[in-house]
């Protein structure tokens, strides 16, 4: 067993005169910055936007109400919504009176929630919204350390009779009559007094599998993995970014809180989630990170619109994306080009590059990441060649996020990078990744028994995830470790592998892969409405709905292409060749947060998907052509409804095995 | 400190007072009678519209709803009978007067600009609070731009207010007719009405769209004070939604009273589920 460390220095930046806290962070900022924009949001159209030391005052006064409204150190205070700059003032304000901010995630149903904030024990909850409210209100008396509920937008709220609301404003006149009053030093007494080893925040995790579980994470953690970041990318208080991913996410509180404060950079809230695009175009952040799922999405957008386009359009964009594939990503890796090629990929980026990226609000981006999930290697590579420095990190809540990133100049698609800065790693005997760095996280809250089983004595903490790392020292993710099984062949089966690859066509949305402990592979499809819809609307097919347009035999003919190409695709691997996809199906229904099968975050939940959909995987396996079903569907208002369907289940063909044996070492 | 603690400065949608108490009648039909050569639309109908409330207007197709709102909003003139709105009494009036007086009102077939986008066409709602005459919109400086930076702050809270940020500037043809719908309440709220008329704001929606719909009406009616009036067929949205409901069938009024009371009345469960005639 072999450990990894980055090659990068951090000796530099670890200076004990900085700040080791958050607030003490927004003190220093509010006199160092004091008139570079530290946020903005875009409120009745315009963007309205707050200096550092215009966040100091309105932080302070919002920090004095709470306390006035009797929130003491160590009080857990729920914040729950969307982006929203106020929501993010929640977290200073709270901590500079010792609190914990317990951020939820605002679309989870009123049951999921009340089960954080009992197990959090929540004496405060600062909601968004009339919606958030409500879902507050109806634990009623579930949550019994619940004191206070405050909201940040009185529409529709106005007439409610309880008398543990308050409007975020009053608590905010609040604060500022008391600094009017009483002045803010005991405010700084009790910021001076905490320390970095303290508890800053706890983030639930979505959970695949269980209850969530609540991350404890210290000032330390985060301050110290925010500045490596911050460092490894050279991010200044020059930048700025888009937040627009749920609060309650790791990667959001690092990027848009962690980050924002140790680097003095700039957040942009978008005006609500439909306008992000817009919005981003109109901030254009030179930092961005975002999941595959939403490169995946600009790219269909993309493609869809150009096929919509003019002839001419369509020449230029083919002969220049062409062109960008060849010279893209070795100009950006730094390597030598030829000047004729260089010259073409200037026009190239005068006609076609520039306008595209401007297009997608990608203009100024200095850094992009990618993580969570795997991304296809064209849709990388596609972003790359435009010039776009997209990279990829693995990271994990319980590392405050930081577990690897690609340094410039090193980016391939189908790894995650070298160990970030201060991060060890290390492969257990059974594939396993594990690591140990400045972020590891204090334990899990209330729950002994999981921090013991996730974190070793000695610090290492187990990923669940496996992969190995390659001949360039770089980690490779496979599986989560527990997903990778055997088919009955004794051939290796990680389904995730399979997954992705299919999902890697524009018209493949979801797949399920199936086949530990079975004869063969075989997966349910989801299709991808935007992508097939705009298909179907250019070659005159007719559909009423997701599930008739699932079942056209046309689409299916399509689907079965793409299996048929990945199938080929794995027969010329060695590890892989095994589990080509034998059956597959298209799903009647789209795979959905609301009826449980997916996370919150969009990640496929295999286990229930495998209980709900039983009757079809057996079909799967029977040799059946197709197979009757009904499901019970949850339809946004909470209601239920039944879906019911005759899927159809087409058998493949498998490709030989088409590697090249590699020379044993 | 137990109480509800609001904000003590929010942004206001309403007309000056007009010294009218909140339940008390602000407009009053009284026997109005309307009929088109031979045909008999409306027939000696009274009721009326107190302030604050939400009043539904129901009856099966043809009972005479949408006529009474034109007669409301002055685009029919009735024959017979007297309508007093804020205290003043009228038998004649032109549609932009009643506009001007603070009536604004959707229709049954969306009405809107369809190449304006949606900016644009809220912002003619305001056109009856404008002050400044052709010549200095036409300058578009000095007084002007400073009342149309104040008349598209307004119209940027309904925006706000309607959850349509996304589409500001998408024409309004472009969009699904749900949202045409919610865009037309954004005109007409726009006007910062007194009386507000909904004729079938939900019509031809999905369920989601309806529910949106009815939070809208629900919140205008509470965060603006607004009283609305209005003319719906989906009788579970009526029921829930308003505060009393006037049921109108073949021209007559056949009840009036809180949802409860004309659920229960004989005459409007005969109207809507039909009785022999033989005997």
């Amino acid at each position: 067993m072999t450990t990894q460390t980055s090659g990068f220095n951090t000796q530099q930046l670890h200076n004990q005169n900085a700040p080791d806290t958050f607030p003490k962070y927004l003190l220093e900022n509010a006199t160092r910055f004091a008139d570079r924009p530290a946020m903005r949001h875009k409120d009745l159209g315009v963007w309205q936007s707050w200096t550092w030391s215009e966040l100091l005052v309105d932080i302070r006064a919002y920090s004095l109400g709470l306390a006035a409204l009797g929130l003491k150190e160590g009080d857990k205070v729920a914040i729950i919504g969307q982006n929203r700059p106020r929501l993010y003032w929640t977290f200073c304000a709270v901590q500079a009176l010792g609190g914990i901010p317990v951020p939820v995630y605002g679309d989870s149903v009123a049951e999921e929630m009340a089960y954080v904030l009992n197990h959090a024990e929540v004496k405060f909850a600062v909601c968004q919204d009339q919606e958030q409210v409500d879902k507050v209100l109806s634990m009623g008396k579930d949550v019994k350390s619940l004191k206070k509920i405050i909201y940040d937008e009185i529409r529709g709220l106005r007439d409610y009779e309880e008398t543990n609301l308050s409007s975020l404003d009053s608590v905010e006149e609040l604060g500022h009559a008391e600094y009017a009053k009483n002045g803010d030093k005991a405010w700084l007494a009790s910021i001076n007094k905490a320390k970095g080893a303290d508890l800053s925040v706890m983030l639930y995790t979505s959970g695949t599998t269980g209850r969530p579980k609540g991350v404890m994470l210290s000032y330390d953690n985060l301050v110290l993995s925010a500045r490596n970041a911050n460092a490894f990318d050279k991010l200044n208080e020059n930048e700025e970014t888009l937040a627009y991913l749920p609060l309650a996410w790791v990667g959001d509180h690092i990027f848009s809180y962690g980050q924002h404060y140790t680097a003095g950079y700039c957040v942009c809230c978008p005006e609500s989630p439909e306008t992000a695009d817009g919005d981003r175009r109109e901030i254009a952040p030179t930092y961005f990170f975002a999941p595959p799922r939403v490169f995946e999405t600009m790219l269909t957008h993309v493609i869809v619109q150009m096929q919509d386009a003019g002839k001419a359009k369509q020449k230029m964009f083919d002969y220049f994306m062409a062109h960008a594939r060849r010279i893209g990503e070795p100009i950006l890796n730094g390597e030598s080009v030829g000047v004729w090629d260089r010259f073409k990929y200037f026009m190239g980026e005068l006609f076609v590059y520039g306008p595209l990226k401007n297009r997608m609000g990608l203009s100024r981006m200095k850094v992009g990441y990618t993580a969570g999930e795997a991304i296809g290697p064209e849709i990388f590579s596609f972003y790359r060649s435009l010039g776009l420095n997209l990279k990829q990190l693995y990271g994990q809540t319980e590392a405050s996020v930081y577990v690897t990133a690609q340094p410039d100049g090193e980016i391939r698609a189908d790894t995650v990078g070298r160990p970030s800065p201060d991060v060890e790693i290390k492969i257990a005997d059974n594939g396993e990744v594990l690591y140990k760095s400045p972020g590891v996280f204090v334990g899990y809250y209330k729950n002994d028994a999981a921090t013991k089983e996730t974190k070793t004595k000695d610090g290492w903490v187990h990923t669940g995830d496996a992969g190995f790392f390659d001949k360039e020292g770089h980690l490779r993710i496979i599986d989560r470790a527990k997903d990778v099984g055997k088919l009955k062949s004794g051939d290796i089966f990680a389904p995730k592998y399979i997954e992705n690859k299919l999902k890697f066509f524009p018209n493949i949305k979801e797949v399920v892969a199936f086949g530990d402990g079975r004869d063969f592979c075989a997966v349910f499809i989801n299709i991808d409405l935007a992508s097939v819809g705009n298909w179907a609307e250019r070659n005159n097919i007719a559909y009423a709905s997701y599930q008739e347009l699932a079942q056209h035999p046309q689409v299916y003919k399509t689907i079965q292409e793409h299996v048929d190409q990945v199938n080929r695709d794995l027969a010329s691997e060695e590890m892989m060749a095994g589990s080509q996809v034998r059956r597959f199906l298209v799903l009647h229904k789209e795979l959905d947060a609301d009826d449980g099968e997916l996370t919150r975050t969009q990640k496929v939940r295999r286990s229930f998907i495998a209980e709900r959909y039983q009757p079809l995987i057996e079909a799967l396996y029977d040799g059946s052509s197709e197979k009757y079903v009904e499901t019970e569907v949850v339809f946004e208002d909470g209601r239920k409804g039944k879906i019911s369907a005759t899927v159809e289940i087409r058998d493949m063909s498998e490709h030989t095995p088409s590697f090249v044996k590699e020379a044993a070492e | 400190m137990n109480m509800h603690t609001k904000p003590s400065q929010e942004f206001v949608m309403t007309r000056p007072d007009d010294g009218i108490k909140v339940g008390d009648p602000l407009l009053v039909v009284d026997h109005i009678s309307l009929s088109f050569g031979g045909v008999k639309a409306i027939s000696d109908i009274s009721f009326d519209v107190r302030k604050g409330e939400i009043r539904a207007i129901i009856g099966p197709n043809g009972a005479g709803k949408t006529s009474m709102l034109n007669v409301i909003n002055g685009f029919y003139h009735p024959q017979e009978g007297t309508i007093t709105f804020r205290g003043e009494k009228r038998t004649k009036m032109k549609p932009h007067v009643a506009a001007h007086q603070g009536i604004a009102r959707t229709f049954q077939n969306i009405a809107l600009f369809k190449g304006m986008s949606v900016l644009d066409n809220i912002m003619t709602g305001r056109i009856t609070l404008q002050k400044r005459n052709l010549l200095w919109q036409a300058l578009w400086r000095g007084p002007a731009e400073a009342e149309e930076l104040e008349h598209r702050r307004s119209v940027e809270h309904i925006i706000d207010f309607l959850e349509i940020e996304a589409i500001r500037k998408t024409p309004v043809g472009r969009l699904p007719y749900g949202l045409q719908k919610r865009v037309e309440l954004g005109r007409a709220l726009a006007a910062e009405p007194a009386l507000l008329l909904l004729d079938e704001p939900m019509a031809g929606m999905n369920l989601e769209e309806k529910e949106d719909m009815s939070r809208f009406i629900l919140d205008v009616n509470q965060q603006f004070g607004t009283t609305i009036a209005l003319i719906e067929h989906d009788m579970g949205v009526v029921m829930d939604l308003s505060d009393r409901v006037v049921v109108l069938d073949y021209g007559r009024k056949i009840g009036d009273g809180t949802p409860d009371e004309v659920r229960n009345n004989q005459d409007v469960i005969d109207a809507y589920l039909g009785v022999s005639h033989d005997e």
